[in-house]
């Protein structure tokens, strides 16, 4: 009887396995991509759902790099319709997508994120340049007395960096190297800071990278990983602490964490998108136009990102942290959007 | 005299070393009572933790709103395309007629949650009938507002820190007072699937997707694990092929997780083309995970039935099969059960593995098939861990109690097999 039974289960498990469905229509929007753009997209998706009638769209958050990657596998019901990302497409992502067939890419900018340093309520804000930034928390730095070298970065407290900071310890938590943050923290803030300096600015291309790219690993920067409301959970226990994330993170902490002025501009909604607060970057979707006639209600998510009441000013977006483009930039977009204006075209 | 002084050293002796015995018996005591203590005292510290933040998730706060359904306002067939919104807007207006100037209104109109708008969709659609009366009805308050309300936020910091401004707590008050702002159990938590807003993001999306994806595991892996453990057991010839897969066995069971995921990827959705993020690839992958904790117990139970059972079968007569399904396989079974389960409720907290295969996902809609993407319960907590907005703090909480209350049950049941069924030789 029970052999019976065994034999059974194990039939009916594997008549179950090789009817799964391999190229099933999908009849759903399959989105991967960069976990900053995650939270503003899982909100559009959602709104899409609810009001349209379609099935929400499934969304992955796997990392700007991930999403391309996987984007660019080929076309066909098995691979993502959208990616979306903290950075703008590479060639050689271009190259690889045309290299499997997907060659008309529709890349739609979204609006900005700020990415802020900031310390617990319990102290006073940062003012800081991009050259204390730089100075603080990279590995090899200017030496002092010897203009023109490069030294181990000696600082131990901020005041020394920048006589002007406060006599604390420089202890920052910040994103791991996979992070899209990561990348345009260093990009916008440590990047600039470097080039303050001539003759790192002389540099040639490589070396320039690795002097401005690298953060020091001598425990002064702290790697806290990908969750940020961690970060801001150890901002608030360790007020000597300054914390690196997206601007959503402080705009939903404003009580208990602030952020710290960068080139003495605060970073407040309005400052980002007026871009005066210099550590900001565009945010990006990207979609496959072989798949819009395909997948069932492309079109309509499309409509629903590109219009005003998501990403205009006053639109749900701006409610959950992202900044929107100026006027004119949305009106391009939302052309492109219509027009499904591939890149290259 | 001699003799007598003898005697008494040895006695002297032998009391002294029978203190010293006691002695370390009561250390060793005392070192295992204070072992388990500093467990208890962690175990009672995470619990603690969990349940304090997360208790106030089970309620939620509501705000009642009375709404003309007006019959101009449903001149289209489509009961789906009226202003919504709009009536949940004007509503507000009529309990607010002092609130004039477009600022004001916008902060008016955030104090309860877009889900307000659907609660009146569904109810029309429910009963057409209310179309031309006036209701009042109980609508879900902004997430914001139920975090002021549970006292997660402090009305005492200066109003530009706070996420509700001055105008919106006098609103607030005033409802209160009028009897119109309400706490009330969340049933949402327990019927809805994930949202972006707080307020109207569930479980039940979650707990539906661990459920297609254990169901798989269990189908799978139960009978491939016990045939597995009776042939290595019973029939195999002992040779070095069955010590190799012995040593293999052993070893997966102490492979991460995260590998079975990668191979998960690469056999399943790349070269059998299944589709990603569904329960049906997730439960193959933690099948494989599983298996060899199944086979092990499997082996371990099956060793456990004295051979004289054995020998007294093949005595009368019986067949290899017959000895091993009529007499030693029922002996065993609840020791493979009681595995099975303990496997089960490691797959039902893996998370590392669904990484790979696409399971980490924002999965508004519960799916209702093996092969509709889903999340499972780990993940969603995963999830929510890392949402900015804080009332998903109160969700993590009271979605790992969750969890851990289905961990609770499975183990419980384990328990509770062995006891009941266990044999003593």
């Amino acid at each position: 009887m029970k052999t019976k039974g065994l034999l059974f289960a194990s039939a009916l498990t594997m008549a179950m396995i090789s009817s799964a469905p391999a190229m099933a229509a999908r009849d759903y929007i399959s989105i991967v991509g960069s976990s900053t753009v995650y939270p503003f997209a899982t909100v559009v998706a959602e709104q899409f759902g609810k009001s349209s009638g379609f099935k929400t769209p499934k969304i992955e958050s796997t990392g700007s790099g991930g999403g391309f990657k996987l984007f660019c596998g080929g076309v066909g019901v098995e691979y993502p319709d959208i990616t979306n990302a903290s950075r703008a497409i590479k060639s050689s992502e271009i190259e690889k997508c045309a290299e499997n067939g997907v060659k008309d890419i529709v890349e739609v900018k979204i609006g900005y994120d700020g990415i802020v340093l900031a310390n617990s309520k319990d102290t006073a804000p940062l003012k800081l340049t991009r050259q204390d930034i730089f100075l603080a928390l990279a590995k090899d730095v200017p030496d002092p007395k010897n203009p023109g070298q490069l030294i181990a970065n000696p600082y131990k407290t901020w005041n020394e960096v920048n006589a002007e900071l406060p006599n604390t310890k420089i202890e920052v938590l910040g994103p791991p190297p996979t992070s899209g943050t990561r990348d345009a923290f260093v990009e916008l803030a440590m990047e600039s800071g470097a080039e303050s300096f001539d003759f790192i600015k002389n540099m040639d291309k490589k070396e320039f990278a690795r002097v401005a790219h690298t953060v020091r690993e001598d425990g002064a920067f702290v790697e806290a990983g990908e969750n940020d409301n961690l970060i801001v959970q150890k901002l608030q226990a360790n007020p000597a602490a300054v914390g690196i994330f997206g601007f959503s993170f402080l705009d939903q902490n404003s009580d208990v964490i602030q952020g710290s002025f960068i080139e003495s501009e605060a970073p407040t909604f309005e400052n980002i998108a007026d871009g005066k607060y210099p550590v900001s970057r565009p945010l990006f979707f990207y979609v496959k136009k072989a798949h819009v006639d395909v997948i069932p209600g492309m079109t309509g998510y499309l409509a629903e990102f590109s219009s005003e009441k998501a990403w205009g000013e006053e639109g749900y977006l701006a409610d959950k942290g992202m900044i929107p483009m100026p006027e004119a930039e949305r009106k391009e977009y939302a052309a492109n959007v219509k027009n499904l204006k591939t890149i290259g075209m | 005299m001699q003799n007598t002084n003898q005697t008494s050293s040895i006695s002297l002796k032998f009391n002294d070393g029978l203190k010293r015995r006691y002695k370390a018996e009561k250390r060793f005591q005392r070192m295992g009572i204070a072992a388990i203590l500093i467990a208890l005292s962690f175990l009672g510290f995470l619990f603690t933790s969990i349940i304090s933040s997360g208790y106030t998730a089970f309620q939620q706060t509501f705000i009642q709103i009375d709404v003309d359904f007006d019959r101009k306002l449903f001149i289209d067939e489509n009961l789906s395309a009226a202003n919504y919104p709009g009536m949940v807007k004007t509503s507000l207006s009529k309990m607010f007629p002092d609130v004039k100037s477009r600022n004001d209104k916008k902060q008016l109109y955030k104090l309860t949650s877009p889900s307000a708008a659907y609660t009146l969709m569904d109810m029309v659609k429910d009963n057409p009938k209310i179309i031309g009366t006036s209701q009042s009805v109980w609508v879900l308050a902004d997430d914001d507002v139920d975090m002021m309300v549970k006292g997660h936020y402090d009305r005492n910091v200066p109003e530009d820190d706070r996420r509700i401004d001055d105008n919106q707590l006098v609103w607030l008050d005033q409802l209160e007072l009028q009897g119109k702002l309400k706490k009330k159990f969340n049933t949402t938590f327990f019927t809805a699937g994930d949202s972006r807003e707080p307020e109207q993001a569930g479980i039940w999306g979650a707990a539906r997707g661990s459920f297609y994806t254990l169901l798989i595991t269990l189908a799978l892996s139960f009978p491939i694990g016990v045939a597995a453990a009776i042939y290595l057991e019973e029939f195999a010839p002992n040779n070095i092929w069955t010590d190799i897969i012995e040593i293999n066995i052993n070893n997966l069971a102490a492979v991460p997780s995260i590998i079975f995921g990668l191979l998960g990827l690469a056999i399943f959705i790349n070269f059998w083309g299944m589709p990603r993020s569904t329960p049906i690839v997730g439960g193959l992958v933690l099948t494989l995970m599983t298996l060899p904790t199944i086979i092990i117990a499997g082996r371990a139970s099956l060793k456990s039935v004295p051979p004289s059972i054995r020998e007294a079968a093949l005595g009368i007569g019986a067949s290899k099969i017959q000895t091993v399904t009529h007499h030693v396989l029922p002996l065993a079974l609840p020791g493979m059960l009681t595995g099975t389960i303990i496997g089960m409720a490691q797959a039902l907290g893996e998370t590392a593995p669904l990484l790979m295969i696409g399971m980490v996902a924002f999965i508004v809609d519960v799916p209702g098939s093996i092969t509709d993407p889903s999340t499972v319960l780990p993940v969603q907590i995963f999830l929510w861990a890392d949402s900015p907005e804080r009332a998903f703090t109160e969700k993590t909480s009271a979605a790992i109690m969750m969890l851990l209350g289905f961990l609770i049950l499975m183990n419980g049941a384990a328990v509770y097999l062995r006891k009941k069924f266990e044999i003593k030789w």
